[in-house]
């Protein structure tokens, strides 16, 4: 009965296009009628990031510029958004701004002051942090001058990875929330074979990169069998999965073998040198080349999804199960494909974090990665060059919130909020239309997961 | 070919080979699922009389305690020698289990035969469990359900939220972060009042502003519910953790000291043996629980408001064709749950522990929409499931006291509830379902 009879996608009638629905539209539905089986002949303009308008006139693209549904402008405005709350937030956290406040009838401007002032010192470290440090320049040394970017690109590589797990499985209907337990398990695969394998040097690496994919891809084709078979909805599976990753790594932690000795905290083994990622930019910069693998497991995603037979499926079984049904698709074998390489990738993310990153297992492994995923692929609009984009704006707000911690201490939390705050400000385009008053030729907003009934 | 698809027909059909073809492909269905529960309990039964039975120290005895030293009218521990109940206990199982897959119980039956299948396997693992220790361990049976009880009740009041939304068509994903928010505004307007009930109706405001949010985006601006929900949960653990760490953590003592209600017993309904420690000794959160368990339950299958919910929540389209406000019947629902889960966030800080740390929810809002779709979306249902995540929760605890013949990690007891949910919603899918038009957004023509 369920599996055979799954509801429409969202926000239509039974009869109506599937065009909307669709996240590799542009917001204005550019193409609404065009159901996926018209795609086939004209495959859409998704290649690139949000920006990309390739093949349009420059005429054309000032304009789309200046219109109100405009993506690019559309994702500014959520950031400005965003950052404008976030400002607010760092005043109310400010002390010096709150002391000001309690005398705020006798002298208004010395709170507007203050909070401007812990604004200001507030972005400019997160700024310091992520991106450069002016004062750096004068030590002259490289690593002092490249650290900020090296961290950014530190934090963005598992970012990237996951976003792309997420965007890959949006794009197929489906909605990977086990980021968390896939990476913890690619990271525990990853990490058993780098420190209790002994192999040569460039083999090493290698295979404990396979061991990470395939155990993160393991935990994403239950998800996607699951689905597949009995129809469980993945929401509720991939979350479920979090928690038992989480608690199968809390027992290996305590664990002889995987614990590091003397046993008395909760981490493995370091793994062995043979099985790490090189650093890029030598010993001292944290970058390492899991940022490589980041950008070709984009490039891979493009791939896929734009130029192979899979991807034509799971983007057509993501636009309408019905219709690809109909047309003779495996919609369960699709389920399942995108679920197994939706968990590689996270696997791959686990590896970037246990290879790369930190030199041991730890439980906070995943270190909020699986679910700031979501956000990365929300921000990135589904596409691979979005994702990586807002990957590395993310890791740079990941970044720069540890300088801007240590240096005005404001609470890293302020980071979270403000992803959240963009994500939801770009997911209801009408609202930041409304709060700028910019023209709007009143589109849909994006429309990735389905209900629990299908 | 389904068997309801042939059997609708048949009602009105005087056809009497029609009739015949219907029973026969409705028996061979309900065959295969009768044989199949069947044969899963005479393997429970077996790992309960083998594993179990044999695992258990020979001679030991197994003591249950069921009264409380002070109270008013005693009961007798029960002490059983381990081997023998294991045995027994699974031997019924077994027996249950053939009945089952042999002649098979009646729909109605099978319910109550499953729990009692459960109870005792479940009797029969804390016997076993008891006899690790020398002499035999003493389990206090009472003391178990009354944490499990506890342990629900914030999962209990996060599913009531979840089903005051999605019965209306609202897919809350956000109990986790409207529980959160709650417990964190239940805690600061606690402490800065130096007064519980304040504290209490602001976990409920902020519920309450946490659900209007999701309820602005997912109604006006159409966001699609499940990112959404996950979305906010980002936001209420990144803004609550902001402002803790902001304004909070440097003064404990001034913003985060609310203190916790203490139990309140009442009078002669508390002095009821077994029953009365168990039900009637509870904090004021656990009272609300029980009060709004039923007035849920009973205004959703019985009230205008109740119906109005419903329709909304099965044909947004009928319903507004009848005159219903499909938007304002969401608006209130989502609010309305927001301040339900807020509630379920209080009883974590000025409930229990008496202060605030970061992501105290820590998932269980994630567990109270597992009982919620566990549970098929009714109230009974999500009462049913919450208890059992908090008993399997309180079994956990206990098993690290009392040492078992085999030491079980407590790692893996804490997978259970997880390990359930996953197994509930492959099993029960097509058998439970969503309100139809859940996570769609209605818009009028």
């Amino acid at each position: 009965m369920l599996r055979g009879g799954y509801g429409m996608t969202q926000e239509k009638p039974p009869t109506g296009p599937i065009g909307p629905s669709d996240a590799t539209e542009p917001a204005d539905g550019a193409s609404p009628a065009q159901g996926a089986m018209s795609t086939q002949t004209e495959p859409p303009d998704d290649s690139a990031g949000p920006g990309s308008e390739s093949g349009k006139g420059a005429g054309s693209r000032m304009g789309r510029m200046l219109h109100g549904d405009n993506p690019v402008l559309l994702t500014f405005l959520a950031l400005v958004l965003a950052g404008l709350v976030g400002a607010v937030l760092i005043a109310i956290g400010d002390p010096a701004t709150r002391a000001a406040s309690k005398y705020f009838f006798a002298a208004p401007l010395d709170t507007v002051s203050a909070a401007l002032k812990a604004v200001g010192n507030a972005y400019l470290a997160l700024f310091e942090g992520s991106v450069v440090d002016p004062s750096s320049f004068a030590s002259g040394s490289a690593t002092a001058i490249l650290g900020p970017i090296s961290e950014t690109l530190v934090n963005a590589t598992p970012l990237i990875l996951g976003g792309l797990s997420v965007a890959l499985a949006f794009r197929a209907g489906l909605f990977n929330i086990g980021g968390q337990g896939q990476i913890i398990i690619g990271a525990v695969f990853a990490g058993y074979v780098g420190f209790a394998w002994d192999l040569p040097v460039v083999v090493h690496v290698l295979v404990a990169l396979a061991a990470g994919t395939l155990g993160g891809a393991l935990w994403g084709g239950i998800a996607g069998w699951l689905k597949a078979r009995t129809g469980a909805h993945e929401v509720i599976t991939t979350i479920m999965l979090n928690y038992i990753a989480f608690n199968l790594l809390a027992f290996l932690l305590g664990t002889p073998g995987f614990q590091a000795p003397p046993f008395g905290q909760a981490i493995s083994n370091p793994v062995e040198g043979n099985a790490r990622l090189p650093h890029l930019l030598g010993g001292d910069l944290r970058v390492h080349a899991g940022l490589l693998i980041a950008l070709l497991a984009a490039l891979g995603c493009w791939w896929l999804l734009d130029r192979s037979t899979l991807g034509f499926r799971l983007r057509a079984v993501g636009a309408n199960q019905n219709a690809a049904r109909t047309a003779g698709m495996h919609v369960e074998r699709s389920y399942v494909a995108v679920m197994l390489i939706a968990g590689g990738l996270c696997g791959l993310a686990g590896c970037a974090q246990i290879l790369g990153t930190n030199p041991a297992i730890t439980q906070d492994i995943d270190a909020g990665i699986g679910f700031d995923a979501i956000t990365v692929a929300l921000l990135g609009r589904g596409k691979p060059g979005g994702t990586v984009l807002a990957g590395l704006l993310f890791g740079a707000l990941r970044a720069g919130s540890v300088t801007m911690l240590s240096v005005t201490g404001t609470p890293v939390d302020l980071v979270q909020v403000v992803q959240a705050l963009i994500v939801m400000f770009i997911a209801a385009p009408a609202l930041v239309q409304a709060v700028f008053r910019v023209r709007a030729r009143g589109g849909v907003g994006q429309v990735l997961a389905k209900g629990w009934n299908g | 070919m389904s068997a309801v698809e042939l059997a609708t027909p048949s009602g009105g059909d005087p056809d009497q080979d029609d009739l015949v073809v219907v029973k026969k492909v409705v028996r061979r269905t309900s065959t295969k699922r009768r044989v199949i529960t069947g044969v899963l309990m005479v393997a429970l039964g077996v790992l309960c009389v083998l594993g179990l039975g044999l695992g258990a120290h020979p001679g030991v005895s197994a003591t249950f305690q069921l009264g409380q030293p002070d109270a008013a009218i005693g009961v007798p521990n029960l002490v059983l020698p381990a081997r023998t109940a294991i045995v027994v206990l699974g031997v019924l199982i077994i027996l249950l289990g053939l009945w089952q897959a042999v002649r098979g119980f009646g729909r109605r039956a099978m319910r109550w035969v499953g729990v009692v299948a459960g109870v005792a396997f479940i009797f029969s693992f804390l016997c076993w469990a008891a006899t690790g220790q020398e002499g035999g361990a003493s389990i206090d049976l009472v003391g178990l359900l009354s944490q499990s009880i506890f342990l629900a009740t914030p999962l209990i009041l996060g599913a009531l939220a979840g089903i005051l939304c999605e019965r209306s068509a609202v897919i809350n994903i956000a109990i986790e972060g409207q529980m959160l928010t709650g417990a964190f505004a239940g805690a600061l307007a606690g402490s800065m009042a130096h007064n519980l009930g304040v504290g209490l109706i602001a976990a409920m405001i902020a519920g309450g502003l946490m659900g209007a949010l999701l309820a602005v985006f997912a109604i006006r601006y159409v966001v699609n519910q499940i990112i959404l929900g996950v979305v906010i949960n980002v936001l209420a653990l990144g803004l609550t953790g902001f402002i803790y760490d902001a304004l909070m953590q440097p003064n404990q003592d001034s913003l985060n000291n609310p203190g916790f209600f203490s139990p309140i017993k009442i009078p002669v309904l508390g002095d009821i043996p077994i029953l009365g420690p168990l039900l009637f000794d509870a904090n004021i959160i656990v009272y609300l629980m029980y009060l709004l368990i039923i007035v849920i339950d009973v205004a959703l299958l019985r009230t205008r408001w109740g119906l109005r919910t419903r329709a909304v929540g099965e044909h947004p389209k009928a319903a507004d064709t009848v005159g219903i406000n499909v938007l304002r019947t969401r608006y209130r629902n989502v609010i309305l749950g927001g301040c339900v889960a807020g509630l379920g966030g209080a009883f974590l800080t000025i409930g229990a522990v008496g202060s605030f740390t970061k992501d105290i929810s820590s998932g269980k809002g994630f567990i109270a929409l597992a009982a919620v779709i566990f549970g098929g979306w009714s109230p009974r249902g999500a009462l049913g499931a919450a208890l059992l995540f908090g008993f399997a929760d309180a079994l956990g605890t206990l098993l690290s006291f009392i040492s078992a013949p085999v030491a079980i990690p407590s790692s893996f007891l804490a997978m259970l509830p997880y390990l359930a949910t996953i197994f509930a919603v492959a099993g029960l899918v097509g058998r439970v379902k969503a309100p139809a038009a859940d996570g769609e957004p209605y818009t009028k023509e």
